[in-house]
């Protein structure tokens, strides 16, 4: 009995916002504009905060990865028509932090080379990746065939290479893929396993064809390609010394991240006259990038706040016109016999629906702009369930404040004043 | 509801006074009478006389400053507002000058509104507003508004909505005061034979044609009872 009769105030209610349509929908406009924009602006902020955060967690929460940089001042040693520039990560950066900072538990130095690869006929541009097997630990990508580098090819510099799926299918789509030979750079390697590939653009380093991987032990590549890479352009050379260009740590556990961080930068710091690294913390990023959503919110809500504010007092500037324009509605009604509560009712129920029905606008337009921004500009964005019922739950509660003063204001009308009103 | 029927409703030195600044106006000033049950009343005086005060008293809608107003066995001074709701919704009909009815509702709503306020369900009210609706020759307009109806289809249509509960006593305002005379004699007839099936009706008027109908009046004078009875003017 209840729930009919609360079915057919609200029936009553849409019958009368029906009457005027086109004011029933501007008053909506507020919480609709409102609600939609709020829900629109936090779908992009998820979709991106949400691709920061794959990333970042792609690094890994417990490593810190050091990155060669070339310094700006590169005032190299020139001899002649030679520049030399030496810079970067060394070796022995690997060997200092693997034996001098406790805290970390897996030290991986990476090697980087372009070469040309070549099987048979087909060539792919490679991008020789020399490292030891504790890199296949770190990166926890499934091995597809075959195994991951060993110790032993470490040690015996064998030329041995695990390639990614991606690259394996452009340079050996015929061929039996293990135990097949690929020349690189006038190396002859053979193919031990394929990884899959690295779906996205993981941490943002220089690794833009990181899907063209091949790994290689890291003494082999050091023996057979050197720390040099010579550049010709117009007649004149550029070399770059670079032993390493990265360096992937792992602290043991997450509370050890920060402070191995800055024990490993201030080794750093010693040894390297200049600073041709960088350090990235992805625990560190991890945490700005929070507090920089948690500000987004803060910012978005006080908006959201403001318009939905906004929204309400159009509301109820409506409502309290629609009250004295119906006074006499509401003394025939009383007349007849409803309470007060009855009065109350039927016009919070009808402010409600308004305000409600305009959420659920502002919701649909809410879900339509993120849409329409990724598939136009290709911005990542997420609707979370969560705004969605959010918005719903204010835009109800929106009706219902500014709804009450003059649902009460109208019970509040003498029967008999209200019977004469014209 | 059946010892309500049985019971005559009474007023006893009713006065209803209201503060005008720091003048007090005696509207009614010491009104007693018995309504029987199945009588046809018509109240007359000059504008300004207190026969409208009278009426609001009667239909509950407001209360008497002093004096007893006895009504199927209940005091209504001493009601609360919820209370006189409830005598309104269960004991009494009201038809009004201007008819008064809901602009944005169809006859059909119109009608059904006090079943709704009972608490009836949506099939029952339904079927009943139909019946009235017949009974007052507007069978065919159910789905209409109000707008679409000549003034006297209006008054029935009102008159249909004030019987939809089957009150104890009818109380009309004026009820042909927007009609013309033909109009007028045909809503006055439905009043005659609906006091003829039993129904108290207490009505409002100024205009002794109308008034000759009902079989006792009251005549008021400066908040009192200038005269009472039955018989023609």
């Amino acid at each position: 009995m209840k729930n009919s009769r609360l079915l057919r105030n609200i029936h009553l209610g849409v019958k009368t916002l029906m009457l005027h349509k086109l004011r029933s929908l501007l008053t909506m406009l507020g919480v609709v504009f409102g609600v939609g924009s709020v829900i629109a602006m936090l779908a992009v902020g998820e979709g991106a905060s949400r691709e920061a955060l794959v990333q970042i967690r792609k690094l890994g929460s417990n490593n810190i990865i050091i990155d060669t940089a070339k310094p700006s001042d590169d005032d190299a040693s020139s001899a002649g028509r030679t520049r030399i520039s030496i810079y970067g990560l060394k070796y022995e950066d690997v060997l200092r932090i693997a034996e001098c900072i406790p805290s970390i538990k897996r030290t991986v130095p990476v090697k980087i080379i372009r070469k040309e690869g070549r099987l048979g006929s087909k060539t792919l541009s490679l991008r020789l990746v020399g490292t030891t097997p504790a890199w296949f630990d770190l990166v926890k990508r499934p091995l597809l065939a075959g195994r991951a580098l060993a110790d032993a090819d470490l040690e015996n510099r064998a030329n041995v290479a695990v390639l990614t799926e991606h690259g394996a299918r452009r340079l050996l789509a015929t061929e039996e893929t293990l135990g097949a030979v690929v020349k690189i750079g006038g190396s002859a390697f053979t193919v031990i396993g394929i990884i899959q590939s690295d779906s996205g653009n993981a941490g943002g380093m220089q690794t833009p064809d990181r899907d063209t991987d091949a790994y290689i032990p890291l003494t082999t590549a050091r023996e057979r390609f050197g720390d040099i890479y010579t550049q010709r352009s117009d007649g004149s050379q550029i070399s770059e010394l670079v032993e390493l260009h990265q360096i992937i740590t792992e602290a043991s556990s997450l509370a050890d991240v920060e402070a191995s961080a800055q024990a490993i930068e201030a080794m750093l710091t010693r040894f390297h006259k200049k600073k041709s690294y960088r350090l990235q913390v992805p625990l560190a990023l991890l945490r700005q990038a929070e507090t920089t959503k948690r500000n987004f919110n803060i910012v978005l809500g006080s908006i959201a706040g403001i318009s939905l504010l906004v929204g309400g007092i159009g509301i109820m500037n409506i409502m309290l016109a629609s009250v004295t324009e119906r006074t006499r509605e509401i003394g025939i009604r009383r007349a007849i016999g409803a309470k007060r509560l009855q009065i109350v009712a039927q016009f919070l129920i009808e402010t409600v629906v308004l305000s409600m029905t305009g959420g659920a606008i502002g919701v649909g337009f809410g879900v339509l702009i993120p849409w329409i921004i990724t598939r136009t500009a290709g911005m990542p964005t997420l609707v979370t369930p969560l705004s969605v019922i959010v918005s719903l739950g204010v835009s109800m509660l929106v009706g219902m404040v500014f709804g009450i003063y003059p649902a009460l204001r109208a019970a509040r009308l003498d029967p008999i004043e209200a019977l004469r009103h014209e | 509801m059946s010892t309500a029927t049985l019971q005559a409703t009474r007023i006893e030195n009713i006065t209803r006074t209201y503060q005008m600044g720091d003048q007090a106006v005696h509207a009614l000033d010491g009104v007693s009478a018995t309504f029987e049950p199945g009588s046809f009343w018509a109240i007359m005086g000059a504008s300004g006389s207190g026969k409208s005060t009278l009426l609001n008293i009667l239909g509950c809608l407001d209360r008497p400053t002093s004096g007893r107003y006895l009504l199927g066995g209940n005091d209504t001074r001493t009601q609360s507002d919820d209370a006189l709701s409830d005598i309104r919704l269960k004991y009494l009909g009201f038809i009004f000058q201007s008819f008064n009815l809901i602009a944005q509702l169809t006859v059909e709503e119109n009608i059904q509104l006090p079943l709704y306020y009972l608490g009836w369900h949506p099939d029952r009210a339904r079927q009943r507003a139909g019946e009235l609706a017949r009974r007052v020759g507007l069978g065919e307009r159910l789905h209409h508004r109000p707008s679409e109806l000549s003034g006297g289809q209006q008054q029935r249509v009102a008159i249909a909505r004030a019987l939809a509960n089957d009150p104890v006593m009818l109380l009309a305002d004026e009820p042909t005061g927007n009609l013309d005379s033909a109009t007028g004699k045909e809503i006055m007839d439905m009043l005659g034979d609906l006091n003829a099936q039993g129904k108290t009706i207490i009505m409002v008027t100024h205009e002794p044609e109308i008034a000759n109908i009902a079989k006792h009046r009251i005549v008021m004078r400066d908040g009192r009872i200038a005269s009472a009875g039955e018989g023609r003017l």
